[in-house]
């Protein structure tokens, strides 16, 4: 029993973990407050599903890899729009953070009634690759589902290229200097703007890769971001918004909570004991788990 | 493949034929001039719940078509005027304020959940309004301006707890969502049980829209339940059957019951996570009567061969034939006269005979326990007798 | 406007007050009042009225919302909680007073045949046979009233206080409060047999013996509503005229400099996020008592964003603006979803961008450009 509950922490985490790290940059980094993220893991979502109808069509002996295809597509597509949301919409909105929340509500609004009107108001199904659907037996009692072994090791693969992304190449370089020192960055000559767009591009790609990956545990419908757009708001700052480590650290913490939590408690106690418990977290530690220390 | 597309060429299309015509408000049919009756339609097209509520309007206007088709009520062509609630509440309360008091219109159906029409209550009884509701609910409720289509709690969860004891085992494990259907249902599933001698093995409740159960489902595999009797509703469904099929449950034997997944779930949820649990509903698809094979094949010719069809669905089609007979035997649409017919006034419905009860504005019905295939469609395993609708039990 | 008592704008163009825009400026509640209890009652019928006065009800949290966001820039999206709070106060009250008069509603009428007349019918359906204690105080108006006005703001105050003492603030308050505010939505769900559920509490007929339905109610209903947003709009304005305004817009824009000062800067924050609360109260009681509901999907989350929307399309910096935007949002809602049922929710999201983009300020904004012309022109 035990070993299964671990597990499904560690499974909790990673999930938490994907959906927050996109929003870790975007808001975390570049202070864009988002709410059109839940969105964006949807769009991931509805991506993942085209994949699955084009392979169906065309390729149907390809069926086993096209999950693969569907996550990679469902990074290029969400961040692609990504892009043109940030050149036509957010790069205006720098200087006003709070307002960048109006605009993306309505852009969350319009995206979840265009899902509705020209895919489906219904869920869509979303085969799962049959190599995905067994079970990983251990021991007579003791068993992980492939899918979640599966994500576990997406999330802890993406969390490493975005790690040595941010911190090993040229552009992650680039990055960090500009959301750290807008300013100082500008003045030696790095063009922000171009900066900006793939730094923003870069978030909602991840939250179309924890989008599409999520189509194998849960729905996809044109609602399916409202699921998660709080826990991804509430995972990011528990963390230290400016923090990427903070993120993964709430995540772990937030994942093994829920997890213990509603192995003794009901559901909807174990939420409520959950928001509590950051709550009282926060009160001890303000400026969330992991502050960088900073004279403010 | 083809089959998806031409679904949302129909869909893009009937779209752009709305968008075309739409005038103020959207009125169906158009074009008539003579003597007309006017019928709301209030349910949510937008919002969180729409996904359940936007297929249930579709089978409205087809009952509405086939009564127009057939020469209307007392000769009156129906005219739907469709209003959004918007999944929330208060504007549910406010559309069917307006359809009443501005369009005037005969009757309304509409709603889905149990807070929208708690929400819409006041308003029907005191503007003298009449309400068709065709979603099963928790019963606890009769009220003079409603007429309620589908089952209530007493009439599929007792029927289904007894079933399963007799042939499926006697350990239960109870999950639902956090909210008065699923808690009511449970709790007459587990009075029943008592009666019966079986054990509880666990009871759970989830938040609406929650998406993880893998704590649930430890749970599950460390009681080991000869059956999971399921009340989880909406989009947590999907998450429910997709983490239950990865963790081998539904393979290993233990039976799965639904009380709120019809065939129109099964679309999104996968045919191959729900493939061999079972559900209890009034109706399926898949009965064979003449009645139900006119409903399936003008439904599929109307909205393409690929939709599929569900209880509420037929609940709200029949409601729609319901209000018209009625209108018809009492020849006026005053609401108390239209009341007063509808009063053991039996209908050849899709499901087989149902009448509505002398007094309560139930319908007599059966429990049907269906177990479903790969191909998303239910095998009945069991049909009850017709029961009596008791929506307010004395337990 | 207001924007005229921030430092933003120190001097007043003494010539532009003959212009329309200046007496809009200078007499801004006037227009409101004039527009609100003339102009509205007499162009629109009762049911529009009705709606109307909902839409006013979300203009109270709004009018709160620029106070605490706009000038002491904490953002908080948990107001629907405390709209919540005088909502749910009013409609105990309200469903006691239903429940003591047995043939006044079909629900109590099947509660007294279940033996168990005087209590709330949602109690009898999840076998609840005694009022519990908390319900016991809602009998009397004249403990709702003072419990509306007192709890919530109270609540809001220590909530503030705490976390404003330990620094707690920024994005890290709204989280705090956008958590308060799902838990007591699911509190409120959980307990169905003390709250009534998901489904909410309805069903009222009277207040105070008053028949809610009838047309004059109704008008006498609207005009409390406009009367009590009218003072919450002046309560307002004489907070931001007063010295605390300005300490507070001292603290928004550099706490630490007004703390070394030596004011208390977390006394100040609570107390303007308590006054928040208070209009946030006072607009959800309201709210109950005209549209004849309280439920929990006016306390989470959702409506609580929606409530910072209606600020910020009116101009966070302005207290009249706030009440245009709620009125404005609203009133598109019911429009474009009675004449484009399809495609409303389209309507809605540009406009949100469409004022981010080109109305930073809201409604507001458009005023003050228009006086930036004037005086170009003058």
């Amino acid at each position: 029993m035990f070993a299964l509950q671990a597990f499904t922490g560690l499974s909790v985490f990673s999930i938490l973990m994907l959906m927050a790290l996109g929003l870790a940059i975007v808001f975390g980094l570049m202070g864009v407050i988002n709410m059109a993220h839940g969105e964006l893991m949807a769009m991931g979502a509805y991506a993942t599903y085209g994949t699955s109808v084009l392979f169906e069509a065309y390729f149907p002996s390809l069926m086993s890899i096209y999950f693969i295809v569907g996550v990679v597509l469902a990074f290029f597509a969400t961040s692609v729009f990504g892009y043109f949301l940030e050149r036509s919409l957010i790069q205006f909105l720098y200087k006003r953070p709070l307002d960048t929340m109006l605009a993306t509500w309505g852009v969350g609004l319009i995206l979840q009634q265009l899902y509705r009107q020209f895919i489906n108001p219904r869920p869509v199904e979303v085969p799962t690759a049959s190599w995905l659907q067994g079970v990983w037996q251990v021991s007579e009692d003791v068993s992980f589902p492939m899918s979640r072994i599966f994500i576990v090791g997406l999330a802890f693969l993406t969390a490493t290229l975005v790690y040595l992304f941010l911190y090993r190449t040229r552009r992650g370089l680039l990055i960090r200097a500009v959301t750290q020192n807008r300013g100082m960055s500008g003045a030696i000559g790095i063009n922000q703007k171009r900066v900006d767009a793939y730094t923003f591009a870069l978030g909602c790609g991840l939250a179309g890769i924890a989008g599409s990956s999520f189509t194998m545990l849960a729905s996809t419908a044109p609602d399916t971001g409202q699921a998660y757009i709080v826990d991804t708001f509430i995972v990011v700052v528990f963390g230290g918004v400016e923090s990427l480590l903070g993120t993964i650290m709430s995540a772990f913490f937030i994942g093994q909570m829920q997890t213990w939590f509603e192995f003794y408690l009901s559901g909807s106690m174990a939420r409520a004991g959950i928001l509590l418990l950051v709550i009282a977290v926060l009160y001890f530690r303000p400026n969330g788990l992991f502050a960088t220390k900073v004279r403010r | 493949m083809s089959d998806r597309n031409r679904r949302k060429f129909i869909k893009t299309s009937a779209m752009a034929a709305a968008a075309t015509a739409l005038p103020m408000p959207f009125i169906w049919p158009k074009g008539a001039s003579a003597a007309t009756v006017k019928m709301g339609i209030l349910h949510s097209l937008t919002g969180t719940i729409a996904i359940a509520e936007k297929s249930v309007v579709d089978s409205e206007l087809l009952a509405v078509e086939e009564i127009n088709n057939a020469g209307g009520v007392m000769g009156q062509q129906i005219e739907a005027v469709i209003e959004d609630g918007a999944s929330d509440w208060p504007t549910f309360a406010e559309k069917a304020r307006k359809l009443i008091e501005k369009d005037k219109v005969a009757s309304v159906m509409g709603c889905y959940t149990s807070a929208s029409r708690k929400a819409v209550l006041p308003v029907f009884e005191k503007l003298k309004g009449l309400l068709y509701y065709p979603t099963y609910y928790e019963g606890l409720e009769i009220s003079p301006n409603i007429m309620y289509t589908a089952q209530e709690a007493t009439q599929s969860s007792i029927a289904a707890t007894e079933w399963l004891y007799e042939n499926r085992g006697k350990s239960f494990f109870l999950v639902g969502s956090d909210y008065i259907w699923p808690r009511t249902t449970i709790k007459l599933c587990k009075i029943t049980l008592d009666r019966l001698g079986g054990t509880v093995a666990g009871e759970n409740y989830y938040p609406l829209g929650h998406i993880e159960f893998s704590s649930a489902i430890n749970k599950i595999k460390a009681t080991k339940p000869d059956v999971i009797v399921n009340c989880v509703v909406g989009g947590s469904n999907v998450a429910f059957f997709k983490q239950l099929k990865a963790a081998g449950i539904i393979d290993a034997g233990t039976t799965v019951l639904s009380l709120a997944v019809s065939e129109e779930e099964v679309s999104g949820i996968g045919s191959e996570n729900t493939a061999g649990t079972l559900t209890c509903m009034g109706y399926f698809q898949s009965l064979s009567n003449p009645t139900n094979e006119k409903y399936v094949s003008a439904f599929k010719k109307k909205y393409g061969a690929n939709r599929v069809t569900g209880d509420t669905l037929e609940c709200a089609y029949i409601a729609v034939h319901l209000w018209a007979m009625a209108a018809e035997k009492a020849q006026s649409f005053d609401v108390e006269k239209v009341v007063a017919a509808s009063s053991g006034l039996e209908i050849d419905a899709p499901e087989g005979k149902v009448k509505f009860h002398t007094d309560n504005h139930h319908l007599w019905k059966h429990a049907r326990i269906g177990e479903f295939l790969p191909d998303g469609q239910a095998k009945m395993l069991y049909e009850s007798p017709l029961i009596e609708p008791d929506p307010f039990p004395k337990l | 406007m207001d924007k005229a008592a921030t430092t933003e704008k120190p001097e007043f163009n003494p010539t532009l007050a003959s212009t329309a825009v200046g007496m809009l400026e200078r007499f801004g509640v006037v227009v409101l009042g004039v527009l609100l209890l003339l102009v509205v009652p007499l162009s629109l019928d009762v049911f529009r009225l009705g709606l109307a006065a909902k839409y006013l009800c979300f203009a109270f949290p709004a009018v709160g919302i620029v106070l605490i966001w706009g000038y002491g820039g904490i953002l908080s999206l948990g107001q629907g909680m405390f709209f919540g709070m005088g909502s749910y106060m009013m409609a105990m009250f309200l469903k006691l007073e239903s429940a003591a008069n047995p043939d006044s509603s079909s629900g109590t009428a099947l509660s007294a045949f279940f033996g168990a007349a005087g209590l709330p019918d949602f109690m009898v359906w999840n076998s609840i046979e005694e009022l519990p204690w908390f319900w016991e105080p809602f009998h009397h108006v004249w403990i709702t009233i003072p419990a509306i006005i007192i709890l919530p703001p109270l609540v809001a105050f220590i909530l503030g206080y705490v976390n404003f003492r330990n620094r707690v603030g920024g994005v890290y308050f709204t989280i705090v409060t956008l958590a308060i505010a799902a838990i007591m939505a699911i509190v409120i769900i959980g307990q169905q047999g003390y709250t009534g559920g998901i489904n909410g509490i309805t069903d009222f007929k009277t207040f105070m013996g008053l028949d809610l339905d009838n047309d004059t109610a109704k008008y006498v209903m609207y005009f409390i509503t406009v009367v009590l947003l009218l003072l919450a709009v002046l309560v307002g304005r004489f907070i931001l005229k007063s010295l605390l305004g300005r300490v507070l817009v001292a603290i928004r824009d550099q706490e630490d400099r007004a703390r070394f000062s030596g004011y208390d800067s977390a006394m100040f924050k609570a107390f303007v996020f308590a006054v928040g609360a208070l209009f946030a109260s006072v607009g959800g009681a309201m709210f109950t008592i005209q549209v004849g509901l309280a439920s929990p999907s006016l306390v989470g989350i959702v409506p609580s964003i929606e409530m910072v929307i209606y600020a910020a399309v009116g101009g966070r910096l302005s207290l009249i603006g706030a009440v245009y935007g709620a009125f404005l949002v609203n009133g598109a809602k019911t429009f474009f979803s009675e004449n484009f049922v399809e495609y409303w929710t389209y309507f809605i999201g540009a406009l949100y961008v469409f004022v981010v983009m080109f109305l930073p300020l809201g409604l507001a904004g458009i005023l003050d450009k228009l006086r930036d012309v004037g005086k170009r022109s003058g």
